[in-house]
C-alpha cells in the first residue's frame, strides 16, 4: 500500500515518530480489531483507533442510545438517540476518518456467537460493563490466542490490562470467578465520572496501537489502576496462575457458557 | 564532511515541500533504503536544511553533507545507519 497524499498528512504526526514511521502506519491499517461495547469506553477506544487509521474497527453492541449515556460516551448524540450504539458510533468513526471501515455488529455477545465474531479479528478490547460477559470474553480470547485489552471503571477509579493468551497470565489468573451477582455495585448504583472511561479508553486505545506496531512494553501481568479522586496510577502484578481453569496446565473450562447476566449500563 | 567519494543510492526531490512533510517523505525514503545506503534530498524549505539533519540524526542515521547549492536550495545526504 503507498500512502496517499491526504494520507500523508492526516498520518504525519505518526509516520515522522520513529517507533511508528511508514512501515507502522500500514501496520495500522492492516490492523482489525474488535471491541465489545459502545459505550463509555468503546467510544474514546473507538474514536483514537479511528483517528489513528486502524483499517477495520468492529463494534459489537445491541443497545440503543440514551440520553443518559451521552454524559460519558461521546461517539454518540443528541442526533443519535433512539439509534443503535454500534450504528451511531459507527457514523462518527467514519465521519472522522474514511479510512476506516468500521463494521456495526447490532448483535448482543453470548457463548454461542463469540467465537465467530471474534476469529477474524487481530486484537479484542474489551468495554464492556457486566462481570459475565468480561468472563465470556476473556475465556474466548483465551481459546482463540486473541490479544485482549480489557478495561473496567466505576466511580472514580478505573483498571486496564493486556492480556496476550500464552504470555501471561489471563483475567480469571486474577479472580477465578465473577463476584455474586450483587456484590459489585453497578454503574447505575454506584455512578461514574463521566470523563473516567475517556482516561481508561485512551489507555485501552494506547495499548492496541503498541501492540499493532509491536512497539513498547505491553501492559501484560499488571492490572493498572487510576484512582481519579487521588491522582494516582498504580500497578499490580498479576501471578498467571498455572492452575487456572482457563489458561492453567489443565484447563476445566473447555467449552463457553453464558453466566446469569448482572447488569450495569457504563 | 568530505564527499568526493560519496554517491547517492536515491534521489528524493522535495523542492516546493513544506515542513513537516519535507520530514514525512525524507523519513519514508530512508524507510526504504538498506543500512548503508544514501539518500540524497533536495530541498528549497529553508527551516528544513536545518530541521531534517537533525531529525535524521535523533533517527540514528548519519548525516554526511548538508549543502547549499543555489540561494534557496539545499543538498542532504543522509545514510541509513538503523533499521525502522
Amino acid at each position: 500500500m503507498e500512502f496517499t497524499e491526504e494520507q500523508l498528512k492526516r498520518y504525519s504526526r505518526h509516520i515522522i515518530l520513529s517507533e511508528v514511521g511508514g512501515k507502522g502506519q500500514k501496520k495500522i491499517s492492516a490492523a482489525k480489531v474488535l471491541m465489545v461495547g459502545a459505550g463509555g469506553l468503546g467510544c474514546p477506544v473507538g474514536y483514537y483507533l479511528a483517528a489513528a487509521g486502524v483499517g477495520t474497527i468492529a463494534i459489537v453492541d445491541n443497545d440503543e442510545v440514551e440520553l443518559s449515556n451521552l454524559q460519558r460516551q461521546i461517539a454518540h448524540s443528541v442526533k443519535t438517540l433512539g439509534m443503535k450504539k454500534a450504528d451511531s458510533a459507527k457514523q462518527t468513526f467514519e465521519a472522522l476518518n474514511p479510512d476506516v471501515n468500521v463494521v456495526a455488529i447490532k448483535e448482543r455477545i453470548n457463548s454461542k456467537n463469540i467465537l465467530d465474531l471474534i476469529r477474524d479479528y487481530d486484537i479484542i478490547v474489551d468495554g464492556t460493563d457486566n462481570f459475565p460477559t468480561r468472563y465470556l470474553i476473556n475465556d474466548a480470547c483465551v481459546m482463540l490466542g486473541k490479544p485482549l485489552v480489557t478495561g473496567a471503571i466505576l466511580r472514580f477509579e478505573g483498571q486496564v490490562t493486556t492480556i496476550l493468551p500464552g504470555d501471561g497470565p489471563c483475567y480469571r489468573c486474577l479472580f477465578e470467578e465473577p463476584p455474586p451477582a450483587g456484590l459489585v455495585p453497578s454503574c447505575q448504583e454506584a455512578g461514574v465520572l463521566g470523563v473516567l472511561p475517556g482516561v481508561i479508553g485512551a489507555l485501552q486505545a494506547t495499548e492496541v496501537l503498541k501492540l499493532i506496531i509491536g512497539k513498547g512494553k505491553p501492559l501484560k501481568g499488571e492490572l493498572l489502576i487510576y484512582d481519579a479522586l487521588g491522582v494516582n496510577f498504580r500497578k499490580v502484578k498479576i501471578p498467571k496462575n498455572s492452575e487456572c481453569p482457563v489458561c492453567g496446565k489443565e484447563p476445566t473450562i473447555k467449552e463457553l457458557s453464558d453466566m446469569p447476566e448482572q447488569y450495569c449500563e457504563i | 564532511m568530505n564527499d568526493i567519494n560519496i554517491k547517492a543510492d536515491r534521489k528524493l526531490d522535495i523542492r516546493g515541500v513544506v515542513c513537516p512533510y519535507t520530514l514525512v517523505k525524507s523519513k519514508l525514503a530512508v524507510e526504504d533504503l538498506e543500512l548503508g545506503q544514501v539518500l540524497e534530498i533536495i530541498l528549497d524549505y529553508p527551516e528544513a536544511a536545518d530541521s531534517i539533519p537533525k531529525a535524521m540524526l535523533n533517527y540514528g542515521n548519519s548525516v554526511l553533507k548538508v549543502e547549499k547549492i543555489s540561494p534557496k536550495e539545499w543538498i542532504i545526504l543522509v545514510r541509513k545507519e538503523v533499521e525502522d
